[in-house]
């Protein structure tokens, strides 16, 4: 485990990005959310993101394969940021983790709502932030009130 | 824990092997496909639907896996079950079953034959990791008021699996007046009363199973 770091990107020009996944029961969601995320995070170089969204045969629910491919297709070594909807999510996202080898290495459960956090993940991770840093930001989604 | 001497020897003698666990599983992917009609029902009163469904596909893929690479030891048997229960099933049901017999897999070791007194301190310890990762207790309306009644009664009852498989029909069917804490049936709130919770009724086949493999 590295130490926590402070929120400022890393400064190496070659730094490796932090991916995010974002799991939804509905691929729709996950994907829009994808699109959402990456279209606000700006210009420039974004970091990898993938959705997870769904069945594979297309139906509601979550899948452990499609959540562990999305997660080694955006790992570049600098450890992944999982974002979750509900229910089962959460779940899955937990149990695979307990796993120990299903997630790449350096894999995390973001404590985030999923709108909201993946912006804030997506644009932290695009601007170089570690993976604790990235899963702050995503956090920090939680205290912005809207009343 | 509070045994007698004489259930002491009838539950220590380490009886159980490999093949023991290869026919409980095997018997709980038959119980739960024979039952995965009425499991959806329970499920689509309270729930999504799809609980008969997805404890069908992940049976299948665990007795798949048991005729594939075929386990050396109970502890591997159950691991192997918990791990394509994981990896395979997406709703609840997965990750919580999975968890259930993974730890129970792992807290077993590397014994080649076990005790009915071991089997029951490794569910024990699967049913707390299934507690903390659904974040639930006893009388929340889910599978742990099925599954804690039975891993009391193998424990206490002298390792008998017919008293186990017992409590655990008791308990799943002590979840219809309950109001559900957890999960979509919590969402219902007052209405999820009168239903009989389908988690709770899919732990009682595996205790049932375990029974029926036992006599």
């Amino acid at each position: 485990m590295s130490p926590v770091s402070d929120d400022a990107p890393r400064d190496a020009g070659e730094e490796k990005l932090v991916g995010v996944v974002l799991v939804s029961h509905s691929a729709a969601v996950a994907e829009s959310v994808a699109r959402l995320a990456t279209g606000l995070a700006g210009g420039g170089a974004t970091a990898p993101v993938l959705p997870a969204g769904g069945t594979p045969d297309g139906g509601l629910g979550t899948s452990p394969e499609l959540v562990a491919e999305a997660a080694h297709a955006v790992d570049r070594g600098a450890g992944v940021a999982v974002l979750v909807d509900l229910g089962s999510a959460v779940l899955t996202v937990k149990a695979l983790l307990a796993e120990g080898d299903e997630l790449p290495e350096g894999s995390r459960l973001v404590d985030a709502p999923l709108v909201e956090g993946a912006v804030a993940a997506v644009v932290a991770a695009s601007a170089g932030a570690d993976v604790d840093a990235v899963a702050r930001a995503a956090e920090e989604a939680y205290d912005y009130r809207k009343v | 824990m509070s045994t007698s001497a004489s259930s002491r020897e009838s539950a220590g003698e380490p009886v159980l092997d490999t093949a023991f666990f290869h026919r409980w599983l095997t018997a709980a992917a038959a119980a739960v496909s024979r039952e995965a009609t009425r499991l959806t029902e329970l499920d689509s009163a309270i729930g999504d639907a799809d609980h008969g469904s997805n404890m069908q596909r992940g049976f299948a893929a665990v007795t798949a896996a048991l005729e594939k690479e075929p386990p050396g030891t109970p502890g591997a048997a159950l691991v192997l079950a918990g791990r394509q229960l994981i990896s395979k099933v997406g709703g609840a049901s997965g990750p919580l079953y999975g968890t259930l017999l993974r730890r129970a897999g792992k807290a077993l070791g590397d014994d080649e034959r076990i005790t009915v007194r071991q089997l029951a301190e490794a569910l024990r310890t699967g049913v707390d990791a299934v507690a903390q990762l659904g974040g639930s207790a006893p009388g929340d309306k889910t599978m742990l008021d099925a599954l804690v009644p039975a891993v009391d009664a193998l424990a206490a009852g002298g390792g008998s699996f017919a008293a186990a498989s017992e409590a655990a029909d008791k308990g799943a069917l002590a979840t219809v007046p309950m109001l559900a804490r957890k999960g979509r049936a919590s969402y219902l709130g007052e209405r999820s009363i009168g239903h009989q919770d389908p988690g709770a009724t899919s732990s009682a086949l595996l205790f049932a199973a375990l029974a029926e493999v036992a006599a």
